[in-house]
């Protein structure tokens, strides 16, 4: 009876703050003559997004969007780079290689240490912005062009028509996962090596090759040509994309690495011993028996950096990069209400770190051990 | 429950095999030049980290301008702060490492104790020296800037008074709870040195000076808010675990910056009218407070989930009360446990009180920003050492805390049951 009457009281008091700050909130908007709700989504946004088709007469809640996007696309590179960079840097850790393990620990040591907003801000400022313009820029091995309006990097020119190609890729995959569950097949009935990843992307990766060419090349590779002013073909990194995702990446890389030092180091000695016993090669041991335990360890406090450089991508507004908090910044100075843009930010952050967070715990609970 | 029988003697530290000293040759041969494919590792690396070396040394010896530094060492380190009232910043110095230092020595002289009873784990052996490290070479670094004979003399006039400090600690000794009061009294007194009688307000605080004032003091507000969260989180009343759970997840799920926006730009229209909004840097220190409360709040649930059940069991069969079983059993038992993560955030902190230079506070990254739009510097690019230098300071002041936390859990894990 106690504990109920306790908890009603609890929940009186907080509810009663929440209703008294909304209160508050309102009434000294409402006298400042700022309206207290989210229709203002509607209106026009009156600033452009660089990089993108985003025109200044498209609505606020159209901006938020852009910027969500532009927040995924450095976010999920960060992410993929980082977890490559993290990886080799923490296996380097533990190298036998008395240089490698040193040079090793030095970039985690430096990195790990600095905030990475000064990171970012270094590559933006010192980096990306004192490189050459566009009449004296740098190309390396005709393939890069790099300025101070960004890396140009060859890509695919679309020149076809890309549907047909779509439905071959469709039909590829199929095959794929069809080679997959065959090899599977054989596996589980004669035990013999399955080599399923091989068979699988093999077949992917022939039907691709044989459905470019079958309609007609859609694609072009094409590398980037240096004009006076502007460069023509390629894909552009503005300086600002770069300096945010290579800062995003060489520090969550330096956590990741440590992660996965560690990660390697718990896996119990023994299991080395025992898979040498039964004479695995080094090479053997390493992908059999240490780093499917190590990769098991590692899972949440990896997931855990993703968060985290999901969250730090919102430093792109030191550097003017539009992701989701930049155009919120922008926003506010061009008259939107402070108090909703800021929710509506929050919001959407609380829908990528959830969105993150709930992938990520699935894939934890298919890897934790059953029976333990 | 496990069945496992619990041993009282602690567990013997895994015996590290004795340091093999190889002659020069065979060590070589057994680090670098292994395999052919190790002599390929070798020489490259060899190859990236030579010219890196050759590149970073350069710069930072021959090329680097650093005359920006040496004219805004005092903006660097204390900003828009009255030059006229620096002495307090000496006067706030003198008393922290007074206080740190008589705290050091009362705790190492109890530590002692104990290990000559035969309770906790002998120190590690490292010499003061290097343990200090990184925080010397900072210092060496600011006062080579600083080019200042009145600086460097009241330096080392801080640095002795910590050390007197520590060695008449050392014949006190005080348990850590007294010894954490003395730091925290220090703390305050150094505080009010800087603002009581016609001192300097905060709103005019500046430069590497605030980002160290925004980071202790972040942790130091955010530890009773975290602990009560954590609490609520473990509690048995749903109503009240809802609320903290909420708390935590939504500033855990946010980033830090839009947590600085909300309180700068929001915590003005919070207010009823007539009060008038606190000044930046409080505003930025309420957001610093209410993000980090969340994180100290998951490392303290993780102390409570490490005290064993049958400690509250035992208290309850006492006859204890719900409120002393939880101040006297359980948390000192799961704050000891927590020190090494709560360093951890304070050290996460410290990194992001940068952030702040975002809503506009003049710490010492946008400090280093603006010096470089001084007329004598304008558009030279003197941006890169300007920014080098700054995240050189918070470079060392990181890594030393990260080498001492790593020293102190080595420790507690030992010292643990």
């Amino acid at each position: 009876m106690l504990r109920i009457a306790f908890q009603a009281v609890f929940l009186l008091v907080v509810a009663i703050f929440l209703l008294y700050l909304w209160e508050t909130a309102t009434d000294n908007l409402r006298r400042l003559g700022i309206r207290t709700d989210f229709r203002y989504l509607r209106q026009p946004a009156g600033f452009a997004v660089p990089d993108s088709d985003f025109r200044s007469s498209q609505s606020l809640f159209d901006a938020v969007l852009v910027g969500m996007q532009n927040t995924a696309k450095v976010a999920l590179l960060g992410i993929v780079l980082a977890t490559v960079l993290g990886v080799l840097v923490g296996v380097a850790r533990l190298s036998s290689n008395w240089l490698v393990r040193r040079a090793a620990a030095a970039y985690v040591e430096a990195f790990r240490n600095v905030p990475v907003l000064i990171i970012i801000i270094f590559f933006w400022l010192g980096i990306f912005l004192r490189l050459p313009p566009i009449s004296r820029a740098t190309e390396i091995l005709d393939l890069v062009v790099v300025s101070n309006r960004g890396l140009v990097v060859p890509w695919f020119e679309k020149v076809g028509s890309g549907a047909a190609f779509g439905v071959v890729a469709l039909v590829g995959l199929l095959l794929a996962a069809a080679a997959w569950l065959w090899r599977t097949r054989v596996f589980d009935r004669t035990g013999a090596a399955h080599h399923r990843v091989l068979w699988a992307g093999g077949v992917l990766l022939a039907v691709l090759a044989v459905g470019f060419f079958a309609t007609g090349r859609p694609w072009v590779f094409q590398t980037p040509e240096r004009g006076e002013l502007a460069t023509a073909g390629g894909f552009r990194l503005s300086p600002e994309y770069a300096a945010l995702l290579l800062g995003l990446t060489i520090y969550t890389a330096s956590h990741i690495a440590e992660i996965v030092r560690g990660s390697i180091l718990s896996v119990p000695r023994g299991q080395s011993e025992a898979a040498n016993a039964v004479g695995l090669s080094g090479f053997q041991r390493m992908r059999h028996v240490v780093l499917p335990q190590a990769f098991r360890i590692s899972v949440p406090p990896v997931a855990n950096q993703y968060l985290n450089l999901v969250k730090n991508s919102s430093l792109g507004v030191a550097v003017s990069y539009y992701e989701v908090t930049k155009i919120t910044q922008v926003s506010i100075s061009q008259a939107a209400p402070a108090v909703q843009a800021i929710l509506v930010l929050m919001a959407v952050y609380l829908l990528f770190s959830l969105s993150i967070a709930l992938v990520t715990n699935v894939i934890n609970r298919r890897l934790t051990l059953k029976g333990r | 429950m496990a069945t496992r029988v619990d041993t009282l003697e602690p567990v013997p530290a895994p015996e590290r095999p004795p340091e093999r000293r190889l002659p020069p040759r065979d060590w070589a041969r057994e680090n670098l030049f292994g395999t052919w494919f190790d002599t390929v590792l070798t020489v490259v690396f060899a190859l990236v980290v030579a010219w890196l070396l050759y590149r970073v040394g350069k710069f930072a010896l021959v090329d680097a301008r650093w005359e920006i530094i040496e004219r805004n060492i005092t903006n660097l380190m204390v900003s828009g702060f009255p030059r006229e009232e620096l002495w307090r910043v000496w006067a706030a110095l003198l008393v922290l490492a007074a206080s740190l230092g008589f705290g050091a020595g009362a705790l190492a002289a109890t530590r002692r104790r104990e290990v000559e009873e035969g309770r906790g784990a002998p120190p590690q052996r490292a010499s003061a020296l290097r343990r200090a490290g990184p925080i010397l070479l900072l210092v060496a670094v600011l006062l080579w800037f600083a080019q200042s004979l009145q600086a460097t003399l009241l330096t080392v006039a801080v640095g002795l008074l910590g050390i007197g400090a520590y060695l008449l600690g050392r014949r006190v000794s005080l348990r850590a709870t007294r010894a954490a009061l003395v730091v925290l009294a220090g703390i305050a007194l150094a505080f009010a040195v800087v603002v009581a009688f016609g001192g300097v307000g905060w709103h005019d605080w500046g430069g590497f000076m605030l980002t160290v004032f925004l980071a202790v003091g972040g942790i130091l507000l955010s530890f009773p808010f975290g602990v009560l969260l954590a609490l609520g989180r473990r509690s048995s009343l749903p109503a009240v675990r809802v609320v903290c759970v909420a708390y935590i997840e939504l500033f855990r799920g946010v980033p830090l910056i839009a947590v600085l926006f909300m309180s700068a730009f929001m915590i003005g229209f919070l207010l009823p009218p007539g009060v008038d909004r606190p000044s930046l840097v409080v505003r930025a220190l309420i957001g610093l407070v209410l993000f980090t409360s969340a994180y100290v709040a998951e490392i303290v649930r993780g102390g409570l989930q490490g005290v064993p059940a049958g400690q509250v069991e035992a208290a309850q069969a006492l006859g204890l009360s719900p409120l002393r079983i939880t101040t006297r059993i359980v948390l000192p038992q799961a704050l000891r446990s927590v020190i090494p993560g709560l360093v951890g955030q304070f050290i996460s902190l410290y990194k992001d009180t940068s952030l702040v230079a975002i809503i506009g506070l003049t710490e010492l990254l946008s400090v280093s920003q603006n010096i470089t739009k001084q007329p004598d510097f304008l558009a030279q690019g003197l941006i890169v050492e300007t920014l080098l230098f700054a995240a050189f300071v918070y470079w060392a002041g990181a890594y030393w805390m990260s080498r001492e936390s790593q020293r102190l859990e080595r420790r507690l894990g030992l010292g643990e049951r």
